[in-house]
């Protein structure tokens, strides 16, 4: 048990960003304060802890510069307990591959989500969500590949992709039925289907993975604070 | 200290058998910055000159979704595309051959950090300054980069303990990171009269810049002044010219 009350998270429920981070804390057993941020009214730690970017997740180490960006504060747990339950691979060819993944999934994959929510008309979300179907059958394939033959893209247990990409499955089940269409499904991507329920269902994961009412408060802060935007008159 | 020494020499000559291809471009500092990586590391590699004008097949196939250089190839292993990538990589197969990443965790998650920074922010940030025409934007920008210069100058005094480079002694990651821009920043300085790093307000910054750029590594990797000012005309080509703007020559 990695025991380590100096260990601090700043972030908040619905942000799967944050709920990343906590599934490696949770899987390496490293306790830690979690500090629930509003990001409607940003707290002084918090700009004060990522002045650049000023969003969550911000990592907090006893004395430490703050970290800030999921997937840097992924790297750096792995390295300050490299033995208790490794994240990334060993290989550095696979490793180089797993970043890769990671980097489509949050600048190419994620962004559609939120693009969905801002655009107005039906067309334009038509064509948005092709795109988040074309996305998943990329990530059935790498799946398939990654995982080879085994439960998880990390293998027989949760890796770095398991993480990187099960943080999103609250607001995948959220968006698909918000907006009536499956982006996974037994048809098109089985693999990643079976994938999921393992995610839901993973000891270590299963509680930071945010519900239904946590979601459609922050959707709702959303749309206020950050509306659709106007429809283009046809 | 003989096992380590043996260590480095396997290594090496690992480096040199090492069958790497690099497909860049001139004038890219991203890639630049690997050629960076692959000079330190000793590694020999092919260089492939792409035409972005004009994209290849090899680009086409290799990096499809994106269509971007650097693109790597060891042997026959899958290419690999995006720099940091490509640096991680090249770092973790001869990690006893002049270690690019601080071995420090924090220190490895602040220098991620700031690359970060430099790739979604600073970077875009002197790109649009090139080529936007607003003027009010073109201020706003100005600010950005010089604010963004000031935290680069704090974050080199934390990293650099004192030493000539980000990396300490010898060069690393961050020196790597940021020192692929120097052409632009020194072009900048000619084309716009505006200095991204500048003596008064960022001393060690500019001493930094200054070692970067007369150290033997630097002078085989970055790319001549000839080289950059055809780049910058290109880009600037894409727009018509402005009246009050100087025409390179």
């Amino acid at each position: 048990m990695a025991k380590n009350s100096e260990i601090k998270l700043i972030g908040t429920a619905a942000s799967p960003f944050v709920n990343r981070v906590q599934f490696v804390l949770h899987l390496k057993s490293i306790e830690y304060e979690f500090i629930d941020e509003n990001l409607a009214s940003k707290s002084e730690l918090l700009l004060k802890s990522n002045p650049v970017y000023k969003k969550v997740p911000v990592l907090l180490h006893a004395n430490k510069p703050p970290i800030p960006e999921s997937l840097i504060i992924i790297e750096y747990l792995d390295e300050i307990y490299p033995d208790i339950h490794p994240i990334l691979p060993s290989d550095p060819l696979v490793r180089a591959d797993n970043r890769f993944w990671a980097n489509f999934i949050d600048n190419k994959f994620f962004p559609l989500f939120e693009e969905l929510r801002r655009t107005p008309e039906k067309e334009g979300k038509e064509a948005i969500k092709k795109q988040l179907i074309e996305g998943s059958k990329l990530l059935e394939e790498a799946f398939v590949k990654f995982s080879n033959g085994k439960a998880y893209f990390g293998g027989d247990d949760v890796g770095y992709l398991d993480v990187v990409l099960g943080c999103f499955l609250g607001w995948t089940k959220f968006v698909e039925k918000h907006n009536e269409f499956k982006i996974i499904d037994e048809v098109r991507t089985p693999k990643l289907l079976e994938w999921t329920k393992r995610i839901w269902s993973h000891e270590a994961l299963k509680d930071a993975i945010p519900r239904n009412e946590t979601l459609m408060d922050f959707y709702m802060m959303l749309q206020i604070n950050r509306p659709p935007r106007k429809a283009t008159s046809s | 200290m003989h096992q380590l020494l043996n260590h480095c020499l396997i290594q090496i000559s690992m480096a040199k058998k090492c069958e790497m291809k690099l497909l860049g471009s001139v004038g890219s500092p991203f890639v630049t910055r690997v050629k960076f990586a692959l000079k330190l590391k000793s590694i020999d590699y092919e260089y492939i000159q792409e035409d972005l004008a004009n994209k290849s097949e090899l680009l086409l196939t290799s990096n499809p979704g994106l269509q971007k250089v650097p693109v790597l190839f060891h042997a026959n292993k899958q290419p690999m595309s995006e720099s940091l990538i490509i640096i991680e990589y090249l770092d973790e197969i001869l990690p006893d051959v002049h270690p690019i990443l601080p071995s420090n965790p924090s220190d490895r998650a602040q220098s991620r950090f700031l690359a970060y920074y430099i790739d979604t922010l600073y970077c875009p940030w002197m790109k649009e300054f090139m080529l936007t025409r607003e003027s009010e934007r073109k201020e706003e920008l100005k600010r950005l980069i010089i604010e963004g210069s000031m935290m680069l100058e704090e974050a080199f005094v934390k990293l650099s303990k004192g030493k000539a480079f980000f990396g300490g002694d010898e060069i690393g990651f961050l020196d790597i990171v940021v020192g692929c821009f120097l052409g632009w920043i020194k072009f900048f300085g000619i084309i716009f009269g505006f200095n991204v790093i500048d003596e008064t307000r960022n001393p060690r910054l500019a001493q930094w810049g200054k070692s970067l750029w007369s150290h033997e590594a630097t002078r085989s990797v970055i790319p001549s002044d000839e080289i950059h000012m055809n780049f910058f005309k290109m880009l600037l080509g894409f727009l018509p010219p402005m009246p009050d703007m100087p025409i390179p020559a």
